[in-house]
């Protein structure tokens, strides 16, 4: 087991480079240079010499596989360059300033997804086609169909205008500084309560139908059929025998989103106003702030090999069949 | 030039006389402005929405709108702008023109602090002008400092400043930010201006609010200066709040979750006009310094025929595109300058609608023929042209809409093309690799456009992008640029409008108007062409309207 982990890990590295050459190549082809200022209009002020020296500040005059090069040797001292925006500022210090608040937003996300998902999941399926079935699946689609920002518009209306119960937008009111400690942290818990919902909203809908057609699936077993005439009560057939098969695919599925937890979402994040890692890949995209874009790819692929690494052994350890198998196939 | 000094009690009554309210009395409403008059107050906080996020706080090592706006509260210039963009003394108590235009003394209030308690003085004026000038120094404005041929510190309140030749934007270059030698000296030397704590947590200059906190991407702090050498700021703290979607912000004014943002048309227009929110807040209207246009390829042989070009200026419905873009808020634009400054001369050529004239025109270019499709033929080849305008501009997208409409009554075919804008910027504009575009242009005070305009200035970097070329132009831009007399400048530029006017090397359409709206409760606002934040250290809120007691 640990070798076999150890194994993977020192293959994903050539896999790593690999990603990131390409990457870097990608985001170079893309027309356009970072030196330019954004925004659709020019100012009649010329800043051709400016142009230049910056140029030559971030080393973009050199050929491409050389650009490269530094890079690479750059990163492999965990140096992820400073950031071409005017701030200049290190990479790894701009990722950590917006990673903490994406990250509690899609943990906060993910758990109430998880903690609600499952439980609708397993009562639409074992009560297939009843009305609760049929309700969800209503809910589902309308889910899957409401546009984030339309919902995010419409709560902020309600709740934020009409009937002023919570802030519209941004992170922390702007007196915070001067409340009580508790009563920031009710601040801030009160911003994050509308993005939290209308993030939550969209992904329960999916996870909810990967639940049900997973349980669907099993209950439909044998060894399900076999718990039941053994005489088990309904609620152990359903809550220990069917429940834990039916959950492996969720385990992959959880796995797999795990990089998505430090990826932003950048509907959400422009239309609340929070200053997290979508809006600054986004920004770092349409300033072709190159450091900034690849920074943070390195740190998605890395966190997505992780991720699928850790899935696989998880996976492994909670279902037997697939250790058995591996070890077979070792033999 | 010498701004009397008010004593410091007085000034709060001269805004009074000046905002056209003789009495106290809170409710008096000021036929001039709409203004509801108040007892000024120190205290309370205003919090303005900005779209996009600042990129520093040394304005001068920048270049977006947003870091500007805040840079012009921490920072001051020898000279600034008045409400009707006249250069002031700011920093500077005066300043004397040798006869020659090649010399510029300045004599420097000797009231001024920085930040820290240090005097501003001489040094740091000379510190600016090698800052400016340094090659290692990321800055778009060095330009300005190249004709320099000296500075120094006579005194530790007068510089001098000796050109190489005229130079017309001398003084209005002057305006510059200026930055504290003792804190800058080191990072400037090495090139590490951006690098700087200055830039980011720890900005010092000598202007009305200090910065108390910057978090990126959310909100900018500012606290007022108590020290200010043109007096305390009546508002005590500002916040700069960073929301990207104008819905957002719109929802913010409406649960008054911001006191002023800039609106859209759209929103100005129709959906702000509720007694609820009249009550709340008050709309402004100013023409923005911002002209959009219909840039047309001169290396074209099509475009580079004039009739052609004046055709298209005709046969474009200006008071229909700025209905239709803008819900009529903008103003027709009729050459590069904005009407109500000094530069504009409002004796041009215009171009009124008129499809019959247009075709008479295309006509004498030998545009005759038309094919079954109803599109004109020449030389066997139908009139097409390829029309591209920036992605996120929706404004670029309806103009470029309403002129594929126009033209299509004249027999022209029109595509349009929506790219995104750095990858536009980069593969069409510089290449030269386009037809016709939609694009803006922002305008500086000073009407020195010999970037845009000059024949000299056609290579890939520089920003004659349609390839002008006309020898009087280039002898009126010369010439208007090395005096530093305005009379005689006024002179050049107005033949020079002129000229463009007859011209047309580029269909100009409209300024667009800028739309704050400030909550109601803060006064001392005084709409004028520049826009609203030139006196934004007079505003204040009466004592019981203040909203937020902290500060």
């Amino acid at each position: 087991m640990l070798g076999y982990a150890l194994r993977r890990l020192v293959l994903a590295i050539p896999l790593l480079i690999g990603i990131t050459f390409v990457s870097f190549l990608v985001i170079h082809l893309a027309p356009g240079e970072p030196v330019e200022t954004t925004g659709g209009e020019s100012s009649t002020q010329s800043d051709r010499e400016l142009r230049q020296r910056l140029t030559e500040i971030y080393g973009l005059d050199k050929p491409l596989h050389v650009q490269y090069w530094n890079w690479l040797t750059r990163l492999v001292r965990l140096d992820f360059g400073r950031s071409f925006s005017p701030d200049a500022r290190p990479v790894l210090q701009k990722i950590g300033e917006r990673m903490p608040v994406t990250l509690l937003l899609n943990i906060a996300e993910m758990i109430i997804i998880v903690a609600f998902a499952i439980p609708i999941g397993v009562l639409s399926a074992t009560r297939q086609y009843s009305k609760f079935d049929k309700v969800t699946t209503v809910f589902v689609f309308v889910g899957f169909a409401t546009p984030d920002f339309w919902l995010a518009l419409m709560l902020m209306i309600l709740f934020g205008v009409q009937l002023g119960w919570l802030p519209i937008s941004g992170l922390r009111s702007p007196t915070s500084e001067y409340l009580s400690f508790w009563r920031q942290q009710w601040d801030f818990v009160g911003h994050l309560l509308l993005p939290i919902l209308v993030a939550t909203f969209g992904g329960l809908a999916g996870f909810s139908r990967y639940m049900r057609q997973s349980m669907l699936e099993v209950v439909r077993q044998d060894y399900i059929q076999s718990a039941r005439a053994k005489g088990l009560a309904e609620s152990v057939v359903i809550g220990k025998h069917a429940l834990r098969n039916a959950l492996l695919p969720i385990v992959t599925v959880l796995g797999l989103s795990l990089p998505g937890l430090i990826g932003g979402s950048v509907i959400v994040e422009s239309i609340f106003a929070i200053p997290g890692m979508g809006q600054l890949m986004v920004q770092a995209v349409f300033e072709r702030d190159y450091p900034v874009i690849m920074g943070n790819l390195v740190i998605v692929a890395t966190l997505t090999l992780v991720a699928n690494l850790l899935a696989d052994l998880t996976y492994s350890l909670v279902d037997p069949r697939i250790r058995v198998s591996a070890r077979r196939a070792r033999r | 030039m010498r701004r009397a000094d008010l004593p410091r009690l007085l000034a709060p009554l001269l805004l009074l006389v000046a905002a056209g309210c003789g009495g106290e009395a809170d409710s008096a409403v000021d036929p001039g402005t709409g203004q509801l008059a108040g007892k000024p107050a120190y205290g309370d906080t205003y919090i303005e929405a900005l779209q996009g996020n600042i990129s520093g706080l040394i304005p001068n090592v920048l270049s977006d709108g947003p870091s500007f706006e805040v840079g012009s509260l921490i920072y001051n210039g020898l000279v600034k702008h008045d409400k009707d963009v006249n250069l002031v003394p700011e920093l500077a108590e005066s300043w004397q023109f040798s006869r020659d235009c090649l010399d510029l003394t300045f004599k420097l209030r000797r009231d001024v602090r920085w930040h820290d308690n240090q005097p501003f003085t001489a040094d740091d004026v000379v510190f600016t002008y090698d800052t400016m000038v340094n090659p290692k120094t990321p800055t778009a404005y060095a330009g300005d400092f190249k004709p320099v041929a000296s500075v120094t510190a006579v005194d530790p309140y007068t510089i001098h400043v000796h050109y190489k030749h005229p130079h017309a934007r001398a003084l209005q270059s002057w305006g510059i930010w200026m930055l504290p030698k003792h804190l800058l000296q080191k990072p400037m030397l090495e090139g590490k201006l951006r690098e700087s704590p200055q830039n980011r947590t720890a900005p010092v200059g000598t202007g009305p609010y200090k910065l108390k906190e910057w978090r990126s991407g959310e909100k900018v702090v500012l606290i007022a200066n108590p020290d200010y050498f043109e007096g305390r700021p009546y508002i005590s703290r500002v916040v700069y709040r960073i929301i990207p979607s104008s819905a957002t912000t719109f929802l913010e004014l409406k649960a008054k979750g911001v006191d002023g943002a800039k609106l859209t048309a759209l929103q100005f227009k129709r959906q702000t006009e509720y007694p609820a929110f009249r009550k709340a807040y008050t709309k402004y209207q100013y023409a923005a310094n911002v002209y959009v246009y219909l840039g047309l390829n001169l290396r074209d042989p099509r475009f580079a025929d004039r009739r052609v070009r004046q055709a298209f200026a005709h046969a474009i419905n200006k008071r229909e595109l700025i209905e239709g873009v803008r819900l009529g808020l903008a103003r027709e634009a009729t050459g590069p300058y904005k009407p109500g400054t000094w530069p504009y001369n409002p004796n041009v050529k215009t171009y009124p609608y008129d499809v019959k004239k247009a075709r008479a025109l295309l006509a004498e270019a030998g545009w005759t023929e038309m094919n079954p499709d109803g599109v004109l033929v020449k030389n066997g080849q139908p009139f097409k042209i390829e029309l591209l305008s920036a992605q996120g501009s929706d404004e670029g997208r309806k103009v470029a809409e309403i002129i594929q409409a126009a033209f299509k009554d004249l027999g022209v075919q029109v595509e349009i093309r929506v790219i995104e804008w750095a990858a536009l910027l980069k593969e069409y504009i510089k290449k030269r690799n386009f037809e016709a575009v939609i694009l803006a242009w922002g305008i500086t005070p000073d009407p020195d456009q010999f970037d845009i305009w000059h024949s000299s200035k056609t290579s890939p970097d520089e920003l004659n992008r349609i390839g002008y070329a006309n020898p009087e132009v280039d002898d009126l831009l010369e010439k208007g640029r090395s005096t530093c007399i305005e009379a005689e400048r006024k002179k050049y530029y107005d033949r020079l409008q002129e000229v463009l006017a007859e011209d047309q090397p580029i269909v100009f359409l409209y300024f667009r108007d800028g739309l704050p709206v400030v909550s109601s409760r803060v006064r001392g606002i005084m709409p004028a062409p520049i826009g609203i934040m030139y006196n934004f250290n007079e505003w204040f809120v009466p004592r019981q309207l203040h909203r937020y007691t902290a500060g």
